[in-house]
């Protein structure tokens, strides 16, 4: 008999033996495990490089009409939030979150120096490193890396929904999990084989061999705990059926079923807009304005919009000017959205900067990106900053 | 340690694994070590001519009017660096001097560039795999003057009046020195005195006398009118240079873990006596008594690329999308040519999360019985500096399918054995060190026992599937 057929068999009769606990038990079970502190933080990722001018518009500046010709948004479509700027028309909902103070937009973010390539720009989000600095961890990681270890009993304590993790998530003795099919990896975990191999996970001395069996354990802790999870909450709400309208979908059933991770790493791809950016754009974030929306609409409907904040960011934002092909190359500071229950300055946080004053035809940033890690991991998830941003940030006071 | 033991180590270093043949006949180490190097120089892998380039230059683009066919030329063109990626792969798979390829690969970490134009890549893996074990010297002077690296560190733009000092703090940081070891104002003199290293339209090295600053510089204690030549020099002088890169080499050739900084020492000094000589430098941790030893077997993780080509070195592979192995190679986090950053790869525990685990276990059953894997790699793939066509949204969800593998030979090498002998032997080959016995007695429960061909794949198959699979 084949390999991959013994193993098969083992599986199922483990699959249904699981499925024949009754849910209600599971979901009792799972409420044991109570946060300290119930704050929720969710990251959504915008890689490509989203154009900050077209998401947040100085629609009176004629500076930017006369700098995007063809790619400039109409006044009459802005959805204007003040005598200055709107929103890209796409955002409808944010514009609904804004109205009811459960919106932030800080303007201008970035840092000295910017870096134009992707991948280096991205590695200093990620790790959230200086920009002549070379570091192979991730803030998030190393926020696990000093987190207390009964908050990560289950090793879930941040959570990709990707099947590749990122270096955002990657600490030097701990790393976040990466879930995008819950039932896909759930099932790869549940081989026999894979079982009895983790039932090993604690014999191993060596050192190198020990940490793949604690990994592995890992993995088969994780699967099993978040599979259960998944099964305990089901949503009513209709979330967009797109690869970033289901990530949001299975963020919102973990946080619903009381799940004991605290940050949720959800990207959205696409946003290279070098030609015919428009059409693209007004997509993407249409898919974003409904994916968010339908995920705070869930989380108000289940009182937990206070405990949830939600960040978007992207490596950089896009130059001024628009290029020969209706597009944008790449560009310095960009704009961060925050979303929450309980924003304690919501609204346009600071002025978008000065089109008039520009470094070489691209904005300079006014907010470090590192201020905004300092203030979430001080103020909301209530850990050290300092530790792991390795120096010490003024905070931003939009929590 | 054992003969076989210390070969098998040696080829997992200095190589991608032992071979079938090398495991049934180990040789005396000083022979093997001999054998390793090669007696002349390796060909140049080409795949870009200079008469291609020629048609794809920015000056002969230039020429061609209609946008829309500039724009599929140029697309086709930087394409080119996948193939580029795969032609290496493949002399890695079937060189007989593996040790040529894998520290070409160490120094494509090192050196690390992230372009997108496959001729300048060509170029600078060329010039890796020609120096690779010669003189560092040699190979920091033509790296520094590789066009590759140039338009990387942005030295096109470092000129007097505007000095850019890219290029001068990393082949500090980064090539030579390490941190801690130069001051801020070194990088700015250093920065002068690579002002006008430049390249041409044929990704040849010029030197800008109009643009070179030609004052006196003071340079880690030393006053002159300086060039890169003599920066580059400078950096030689220091001992410190030796000891940075020869530690570096050990993380890569030796072990992930804590290094004996003694034996680092030593090397270093004799690295630095044998005027940078690389060759040596290695052949000296290969004939070295401690190198055999027990703490080193099992020491390192396998890099993706290890993995790969390990898997290819021992069963021929026949991937009908050949596009899988770039794949591939994004999934498991080591692109060739599109390191994360110039500091290149980390390595040791970096490669190992729970995703990547879990993929790794899963891969030889996709690949050697064709099991379907749906997994789907970040979307960071951007082509750089230049417009995106095509439409970035797709759905590039991959999956390993539709590979052939042929077990002829290996089966046939294996029936030589009894049957009891088999799973013992088949782990010798395998792993670094025996199995613990509980996981040993696990496999057998899943053997496929039907007949002697099938019990021999699986065999490989589980063993491959292990943690213990991951180190070298």
């Amino acid at each position: 008999m084949s390999i991959s057929r013994r193993k098969f068999l083992e599986t199922s009769a483990l699959a249904s033996a699981s499925l024949m606990v009754p849910q209600f038990l599971k979901g009792f079970e799972q409420k044991k495990i109570i946060n300290k502190n119930n704050k929720i933080l969710i990251v959504v990722q915008l890689s490509g490089g989203n154009d900050g001018l077209n998401t947040i518009i100085p629609y009176r500046n004629d500076l930017y009409y006369k700098n995007r010709q063809d790619i400039g948004i109409n006044k009459d479509k802005v959805i204007s939030l003040n005598d200055e700027i709107g929103l890209n028309p796409s955002l409808k909902g944010l514009k609904q979150l804004y109205d009811s103070g459960n919106l932030s937009i800080i303007n201008g973010v970035g840092y000295p120096h910017p870096n134009r390539s992707h991948f280096r720009s991205m590695d200093i989000w990620h790790s959230g490193s200086a920009e002549n600095e070379f570091i192979n961890t991730g803030w998030i990681g190393r926020y696990l890396d000093i987190a207390d270890v009964d908050l990560n009993v289950h090793n879930t304590l941040a959570l990709e929904t990707d099947d590749t993790l990122s270096l955002a998530l990657k600490g030097e003795f701990k790393k976040a999990i990466a879930v995008k099919d819950i039932n896909q990896f759930h099932n790869a975990a549940s081989t026999s084989f894979f079982r009895k191999l983790a039932s090993h996970s604690n014999e191993h001395q060596e050192k190198l061999a020990g940490y793949l069996y604690k990994t592995l354990g890992e993995i088969k802790s994780a699967a099993d705990y978040i599979y259960d999870q998944s099964k305990i909450y089901t949503t009513l709400q209709t979330y967009p059926n797109t690869q970033l309208g289901k990530q949001c979908k299975t963020v919102g059933s973990l946080i619903m079923a009381n799940t004991e991770t605290k940050i949720y790493y959800v990207s959205h791809g696409g946003y290279d807009t070098h030609n015919a950016q428009n059409a693209r754009q007004d997509k993407l974030l249409q898919d974003l304005d409904e994916s968010l929306s339908a995920l705070v609409s869930d989380l108000k409907h289940n009182n937990r919009f206070e405990d949830v904040l939600i960040m978007t960011f992207s490596e950089f934002g896009r130059r001024v000017s628009q290029n020969a092909s209706k597009g944008t190359d790449h560009g310095t500071a960009s704009n961060l959205f925050f979303i929450s229950g309980s924003l304690k300055k919501p609204g346009i946080y600071n002025s978008i900067p000065n089109l008039n004053d520009l470094d070489e035809g691209d904005l300079k940033y006014e907010i470090d990106f590192k201020q905004a890690y300092a203030t979430i991991l001080d103020k909301w998830l209530q850990t050290s900053s300092t530790e792991i941003l390795n120096k010490k940030f003024t905070h931003l006071d939009f929590i | 340690m054992n003969l076989l033991q210390k070969n098998k180590l040696l080829y997992s270093r200095a190589g991608f694994g032992i071979s079938i043949t090398e495991f049934q006949n180990p040789k005396p180490i000083n022979e093997a070590v001999d054998s390793l190097f090669p007696k002349s120089l390796p060909g140049d892998l080409e795949l870009i001519t200079a008469e291609d380039w020629a048609k794809h230059k920015p000056s002969a683009m230039k020429e061609i009017m209609d946008e829309g066919e500039k724009k599929e030329i140029k697309k086709a063109f930087r394409q080119k660096t996948k193939d580029i990626n795969l032609l290496w792969v493949q002399a890695m798979v079937n060189t007989s001097y593996p040790l040529m390829e894998k520290t070409a690969m160490f120094w494509h970490g090192h050196f690390a560039t992230h372009i997108g134009n496959p001729y300048y890549d060509q170029k600078l893996l060329n010039i890796f795999r020609k120096n690779g074990l010669g003189k560092f010297s040699d190979l920091l002077r033509a790296t520094s003057k590789s066009s590759a690296m140039l338009q990387f560190l942005n030295n096109q733009q470092n000129k007097k009046q505007h000095p850019n000092e890219n290029f001068a703090r990393e082949v500090m940081e980064l090539f030579t020195l390490g941190r801690g070891h130069y001051s801020e104002d070194d990088i700015k003199e250093a920065a002068r005195a690579f002002t006008g290293w430049a390249f041409d339209g044929d990704g040849e090295f010029i030197f800008r006398k109009g643009q070179h600053d030609d004052g006196e510089k003071t340079f880690l204690g030393k006053t002159g009118k300086f060039t890169g030549d003599d920066i580059i020099d400078i950096l030689l002088e220091q001992k410190q240079t030796s000891i940075f890169i020869t530690q570096k080499i050990y993380r890569f050739f030796v072990s992930d873990e804590k290094m004996d900084d003694k034996r680092v020492n030593q090397l270093a000094k004799d690295f630095y006596d044998s005027n940078y000589h690389i060759g040596t430098l290695l052949k000296n941790i290969f004939t070295s008594d401690w190198f055999y030893s027990e703490t080193i077997c099992g020491s390192k993780i396998k890099s993706p690329i290890e993995l790969l080509v390990g898997y290819q070195r021992l069963l021929p592979i026949q991937f009908n999308n050949d596009r899988t192995v770039i794949h591939l190679q994004k999934i498991l986090g080591q692109y060739l040519f599109n390191p994360p950053s110039v500091a290149g790869w980390h390595g040791g525990k970096e490669w190992i999360d729970s995703s990547s685990l879990a993929f790794r276990m899963r891969l030889p059953e996709a690949i050697f019985l064709s099991k379907e894997l749906n997994i789907k790699p970040k979307e960071m793939d951007f082509d750089i500096m230049e417009p995106i066509h095509g439409d970035m949204m797709q759905e590039t969800q991959f999956k390993v399918g539709k590979i052939t593998v042929d077990w002829n030979e290996y089966i046939a090498f294996w029936k030589k054995y009894k049957k009891e002998e088999l799973q013992y032997q088949i782990t010798n080959l395998l792993l670094p060190y025996p199995l613990e016995d509980t996981i040993q007695k696990e496999l057998s429960n899943y053997v496929d026992n039907d007949t002697i061909d099938e019990y021999i794949k699986s065999i490989t198959i589980l063993l491959m599937e292990l943690p213990e699979y991951q180190l070298t």
